[in-house]
């Protein structure tokens, strides 16, 4: 089992293979589908995004509210399928490194390969035992957006599968 | 007639929400235990006792199985001598809100399919009202969430495509939903009845006990037969194969027109959480 610590360079991300198992240490970003439309409209807007991916992990997950004293409630991972139409303009944008959960269109795979980027995945509905990694929490962007906003988190051992590696490789049967 | 009053109606609601979320049907949880001891891929076997374990951590330090605690799906069974002198549907929303808000669970619905805008304390419900004989009230809740709610579909096949056409149509939905609805997967399925009467179908077949068998012999023969095709198909928990993709299958079927086969497949993921309470 690979260990690795974010921010993630270059050469770790590349060395990632499909189907390799991997524990995951460090600040991860969280972002669905409310927040991935908010980061391409900032992109036509803008061009560029409001927080640099460039290294780091965006996490598809929409939390349950935390109870007192607790920095997260459950927290697995959503379907990243409905990520890929906005994956397509951020990944070349330098949100190169993802988690969620289930297969991805075509025209994402192609992107992924062509901007050597990779896509993990985290077991859908254990969003409890997951919640035991997380450390931190707080709200980075859109708290308008509640679960949906953006949040840093800290993880220590968060365990996730590479699921398409950079070469194109795919795990999914 | 039995007057049921409207904050019993409410406070079993409330109640039935927040311990679903976090506390699996014991049926489920030995489902998956035996779903565990027969696989011999060592992921998929390793993926089972992380599911098996979290619904533990869930019941033990009450949180919720799964961030998506849905929408909340609500079957009453009203007996034909039960008063309830109340706007209903209003109070089921009242205990979900209650409940969305007690059980720190996540609000998941929005206003309108298009506006979008979240309203907040996951109403409304979706609530569906049989009558039953009786002076009892039956409450099914269950809190369905959208990645394997997202993966069902509907068909109306011709009558010619017969049992083959349903298996081919409901292998075809599993291969589809593949990791993305979270098996191992329980399926209900309904056959017949019309467009909307399918759907319906389907998603009693869900409120179904997990080790019952279909009453119908023809319905009970569909269910082993597509259970065996299901598990054959190599989809494996969370998509990336071994023995099991399904943990049961349920079919549910009503009479239909001579020239209707409509068939429905509602996909519930390994986190199904349901309960039910007689009043
Ligand atoms: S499909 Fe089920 S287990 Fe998976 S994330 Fe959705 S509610 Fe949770």
């Amino acid at each position: 089992m690979k260990r690795i610590t974010t921010p993630i360079n270059e050469e770790t991300r590349l060395s990632l293979r499909a189907g390799e198992e991997v524990i995951i240490s460090g600040k991860i970003y969280t972002g669905r589908d409310a927040a991935h439309k908010r980061f391409v409209e900032h992109l036509s807007a803008n061009g560029s995004l409001p927080f640099d991916f460039n290294e780091q992990i965006i996490y598809y997950t929409g939390p349950t509210p935390e109870k007192p004293g607790m920095p997260i409630g459950a927290c697995g991972p959503t379907s990243s399928y409905r990520m890929d139409p906005y994956s397509i303009q951020l990944m070349p944008m330098g949100m190169k490194i993802m988690i969620g959960k289930g297969e991805r269109d075509k025209a994402f795979q192609s992107k992924l390969v062509e901007t050597k980027s990779v896509y993990l995945i985290a077991i859908g509905g254990i969003g409890a035992i997951l919640s035991k990694t997380v450390k931190s929490s707080k709200t980075l962007l859109y708290e308008d957006l509640s679960s949906e906003a953006v949040r840093e988190l800290e993880v220590v051992d968060f365990p996730v599968i590479v699921a398409y590696d950079a070469c194109g490789n795919s795990i999914f049967k | 007639m039995r007057k049921i009053d409207q904050s019993i109606l409410i406070s079993n609601i409330k109640q039935l929400f927040m311990n679903a979320a976090v506390s699996l049907d014991s049926k489920v949880v030995h489902a998956l235990e035996e779903a565990q001891k027969i696989e011999s891929f060592a992921l998929a076997r390793s993926i089972l006792g992380k599911i098996i374990k979290n619904q533990e951590i869930a019941r033990n330090e009450d949180i919720p199985i799964c961030q998506d605690t849905g929408v909340a799906v609500v079957f009453l069974e009203i007996g034909t001598e039960v008063f309830l002198d109340y706007d209903i549907e209003a109070a089921v929303n009242e205990g979900v809100r209650q409940a969305y808000f007690e059980g720190y669970l996540r609000k998941s619905v929005v206003n309108h399919p298009l506006e979008r805008k979240n309203t907040l304390d996951n109403t409304p419900a979706i609530v569906h009202i049989k009558q039953i004989p009786g002076d009892r009230l039956i409450i099914h809740a269950a809190p369905k969430g959208a990645g394997s709610e997202n993966m069902s579909r509907l068909a109306m096949l011709p009558p010619s495509a017969g049992v083959k056409g349903i298996e081919s149509f409901v292998l075809e939905t599993v291969k589809l939903a593949g990791g993305k609805a979270c098996p191992p997967l329980i399926l209900g399925i309904g056959i017949g009845g019309n467009f909307e009467k399918v759907a319906i179908l389907a998603k009693t077949a869900l409120f179904r006990s997990l080790d019952d068998v279909a009453e119908n012999q023809t319905d009970r023969e569909l269910e082993e037969s597509l259970k065996e095709l299901v598990n054959s198909s190599d989809v494996g928990p969370m998509g990336l194969g071994g023995a099991t993709t399904c943990l049961a299958v349920k079919v549910n079927s009503y009479p239909c027109h001579i020239a209707s086969l409509p068939v429905a497949v509602n996909i519930q993921c390994h986190a199904a959480r349901k309960k039910t309470v007689i009043l």
